[in-house]
This record gives C-alpha cells, structure tokens and sequence, in this order.
C-alpha cells in the first residue's frame, strides 16, 4: 500500500484506495485453541477472535483464508493473502521472508507429550509438525525428528505409537492430554511469542496492525481474550 | 466496516434434537453429527470433485484433439507446438508441472494485468521474495467475495489438469487417427475429397473406435488424480476427509471423537471404486455402440452376430 502511495496514475490511485480496504487473513484451520474449523465449518479460535477486533480497531474489513501450513508463507509473499495469522511463532529465520507485528502472546512454552513417563525425548523418536519452530528444535536435539503436515497428525502418532513422544505447543496440547491418556513430559521455551506476519513490503498495513495490538494490550482486552482461549501468559 | 462476529458453535436445525449433541446416544448423534456445517461442507466437495471431472474432461479431450490435429499438420511450425506440447507436458511429472504452472499462470495473470492497468507503476514487481502488483491488477480483486476466489481456483486447476491430461489424450488420439485403414483415407481421395473433407468425414469418425481403449484409461486416471486439487489448494474432499477424521477434543466442538481418519478414508476409496466402475460400464457401452458398423474385429463380430441372429 506503500506502494500505492507512489502510483502516478490519480484515476488508479483512487480507484485502488477504495478497494485496498479489503484484507484477506490467511490461516491454517487446524491448531485449536489459536485457528481451527468449528462444527459450522467456519475459522474459529482465539486468533479468529482476535483479528476480527484488530480489523474493528484499524476499521478495515477482513477476510478469512484457510491455507496449508506448508505453503502458507509462500502463498502470502505471492499476494493470495494479505497477513498470515495462524500460531506463527516469531523468529529469525521467518524474519528473513517476511515481517511480523509485536507478539500477542508471549514466548509460550512448548512442550513433550508421550503415552508413558520416562521416554527419552533428547534420544528418541519425536513427532512435530513440518516447518515449525518445535521441529527445528528436536533436529538440534539428539532425537530422531518425524515431522507431519498438520499437527493432528503428530499427535495420532504418538498414540498409535509411530513416535515415542510429540513437541507441540502447549496450548494446543494442553486439551488432548485432559482428554486422553497421553502426560506431559516437560516444557521448552521457543520462539520469541506469536505474531501476525506480512509481506516486507506491506509496512503501512504491517503498522495498522500493530498499532490495534498495541492498543488491545494497553486496555486489557488481550488479556482477557487470552484467558478466555485458556493460552498461557498474560501482558 | 468491520468483521462479522466469529460465529461459534452455529448449527443447522436440520433436526431439531440436535441442540444438545452430548446428551445424544448412537443414531441420534451419528445423524446430529453428519449434518453439521462442516459435514456439508465435505458433501458439497464431492460436487466439487464429479464438477472437475465434467468440465475438465470435454476440455482435456478439445486440447488432445488440437494437439494431435497440429501434431500432424503439414505446416512445420504448427506440427512443431503439437508434438513439443506432448512431448514436454507427458515427460513432466504431474506434481511438478501442477505446482509450477498453477503459481506461474497466476503471476502471469496478474502481471499481464498489472501492465495494462497500471501503467504507471514505477516500482519493480519483484521486490526481494515479494510478489507485487497493483492493487487493481490482483485476480481476482483482494475485495472479491469469497466465492470469486475459489472459483478462481477452481478455474485455474480445471485449466491445469485440462493440459496435462490434453497431452496424453493429444498422443492417444495421435496414434489413433494413424490407426485409420489408409484404405479409407485413400478411397475418400479417389472421390475426390479434399484433405479436409477426408479428415472431417472419413478419418474423424472412424478414429474414435481407435482411441477409446487410451481415452478411457485416461478418464480412469483423472478420476483417480482429482485428489491433487487438495495440492491447488482448493478444498476437496481429501481436505475434508483429513479434517473432518482428525481426533477433536470436547473444548472445540459439540461433537468430539478420537482418530477417524481411517472411516472417512474409507469412505472416499468406496467413493473412487464405484465411480471407476461405474464409469467403466458406461465406457463398455460406448465401446460397443461404436464399434457397430466399423472394420475393426470387434465391429465385424457385431455384424456376423446379427447376421447369425437374422438367420435364425
């Protein structure tokens, strides 16, 4: 939009601001509680919640996408999507690509799940999904890495055994393992928290952004939305 | 201005005892559970999937028959792009020619655009890993409903799986108008057809019966390659399938279950099968439908059966 600016043609340059105001929000639909596909078949989940009171705040209107995780950040560097806001956790190598808001949660630990205690998690075989920070984390580690396109999938190996243990966020662990005989292991801090991520380029809507989640830790209203999706850390 | 509310937890009162799924036990819930958004969702992608197949296949077999037309062309140059195009788009794995030319026919898209509409742009296109263009040269317009942009999508798969499976048809048909008795064509010339009147009335008509046996066997691998939409990013039934089947604890929906992606992979493989055999008895019909009346073997059976039958 920057660009935009830029634009000589005043017939284009009107004509494009009044369509500009349009942002399409990609997410993967399959990280609950932050993205997910509720019973409706509708994007639900904190961060749905989220960028639906950012856009409110920066008066913009969005739009929601579902994109694979594999390809997500490809798919926002060639314009099928304005923002990526899907459980991204901010860190150098992303940076790289493309750039991110301020963190609306704060570095969240992640953590081990395994069917039983006493699974060597820095030497065994350890289940994350593909392109992750929590993958890149277990290459580093000693364990033997098998990673899987979507995170319900690491999961579903853990427990029909494919892997000795799972790293995931914990958020999103956190209710499988309520539910399922499956235990915590241990916690690991990753990442520097969560934030939106845009196109380098995009800097005046990557400010928009910014600016609304500024303003939503500022009034407290982050932290409530952070306690009502149960995610850990607060502002 | 602003975004709609994030509905949650909506559903459809298809039946009216569904609005609490956890009191809910064996046909009751299974009924409640299969009619959720989201299941209709999975069923409309069934549509999606038989709509690919109805539109891709006309298509594929008008590019087969335009490639093998200029394959066999007299004009070099034409003769040239015909057997090029089989050629390049047969030896190219399917997966890599779909995540190529899908990425690439949209930037093109938009970049043709983005020269017509945009002429004063002063900014490169390519702006380290970014891809920019005008906000009004974007296909479809960033402010398109929903709906124009899966049918965009939508379109763009078509066009793709159209090409690929048109090489194969183009080299299929090929062969087959190669196939024709050169008795045929010869007899046509000696009544004095011109070449297009002997291609249009003689070589045409009998050249089907010929390539049949390789079409249908490309309509059996289209079937069986429509789960690569799920690759173009439309939501197919694999999407759905995957989704759908992944275990769901109680926090987030009304209806949760464990792993269940083995039912509903299940579910998509009885799907295929009875498509492709559906598909290979309609296929035996027209086979048989076009063999009546040539000079093939199998035409000639028909003749000699119904001469028997006339006998008796």
């Amino acid at each position: 939009m920057k660009s935009l600016l830029l634009g000589s043609a005043a017939l284009a340059l009107s004509a494009s601001f009044a369509m500009a105001d349009t942002i399409r929000l990609g997410t993967e639909g399959a990280y609950p509680p932050y993205n997910f596909i509720n019973d409706a078949g509708e994007v639900d989940g904190f961060e749905r919640e989220l960028g639906d009171e950012l856009c409110k705040r920066a008066e913009l209107t969005c739009e929601w996408v579902t994109n694979d995780w594999d390809s997500i950040i490809p798919n926002l560097l060639s314009g099928n999507y304005d923002a990526i806001i899907a459980g991204m956790s901010i860190t150098d190598e992303r940076k790289e690509v493309v750039a991110f808001t301020q963190g609306y949660t704060l570095p969240s630990p992640s953590a081990y799940a395994a069917m039983a205690e006493g699974v060597d998690v820095e030497g065994g075989v350890v289940a994350a999904q593909a392109a992750t920070i929590q993958a890149a984390h277990v290459a580093e580690t000693g364990a033997t890495l098998v990673e899987f396109p979507t995170p319900d999938e690491t999961v579903a190996a853990v427990k029909s055994g494919e892997v000795d243990a799972v790293l995931s966020d914990k958020d999103f662990l956190a209710p499988i393992v309520e539910e399922s005989e499956l235990i915590f292991l241990g916690d690991v801090y990753l990442g520097g928290g969560i934030g939106m991520a845009f196109r380098q380029s995009d800097d005046e809507l990557r400010g928009k952004f910014d600016a609304a989640i500024a303003s939503m830790k500022e009034d407290g209203t982050l932290n409530d939305m952070l306690d009502k999706w149960e995610i850990e850390g607060k502002f | 201005m602003s975004c709609p509310p994030p509905t949650q937890r909506k559903r459809p009162a298809i039946f009216s005892y569904c609005s609490d799924p956890a009191s809910l036990e064996g046909f009751q819930w299974l009924s409640c559970y299969l009619t959720t958004g989201k299941h209709m969702a999975f069923y409309v992608s069934f549509g999606t999937v038989l709509l690919l197949l109805a539109i891709t296949a006309p298509l594929a077999l008008a590019f087969g028959f335009f490639g093998a037309s200029a394959a066999r062309s007299r004009v070099l140059p034409l003769s040239l792009f015909g057997k090029g195009y089989i050629a390049i788009v047969r030896g190219v794995p399917d997966i890599a020619f779909f995540l190529f030319f899908v990425i690439a026919l949209d930037q093109g898209i938009e970049w043709l655009r983005h020269k017509v509409k945009c002429p004063g742009w002063d900014e490169p296109i390519r702006q380290g890993n970014d891809f920019l263009v005008c906000q009004i040269a974007k296909m479809p317009l960033n402010d398109s409903p929903q709906w124009v942009h899966e049918v965009y999508g939508f379109s763009l798969a078509v066009l793709t799986f159209a090409i690929v499976f048109g090489a194969f048809a183009a080299n299929v048909l090929f062969g087959a108008m190669r196939a024709v008795p050169r008795a045929q064509m010869e007899t046509a010339e000696a009544y004095g057809m011109t070449p297009r009147q002997s291609f249009w009335r003689v070589l045409v008509p009998q050249m089907w019966v010929y390539a049949l046996p390789g079409l249908s066997n490309l309509w059996m691998v289209l079937i069986k390659a429509t789960p690569l939409l799920f690759l173009l990013g439309v939501e197919d039934i694999v999407y759905w399938a995957r989704e759908l089947g992944g275990s769901k604890t109680a926090r987030f929906t009304d209806y949760p279950h464990g792993d269940w992606r083995m039912w509903y992979f299940l579910a998509l493989l009885l799907f295929y099968l009875a498509f492709t055999k559906l598909s290979e008895i309609v296929l035996e019909r027209i086979t048989r439908r076009l063999s009546h009346g040539q000079a093939t073997v199998a035409g000639e059976a028909q003749r000699k059966g119904q001469a028997k039958g006339a006998a008796a």
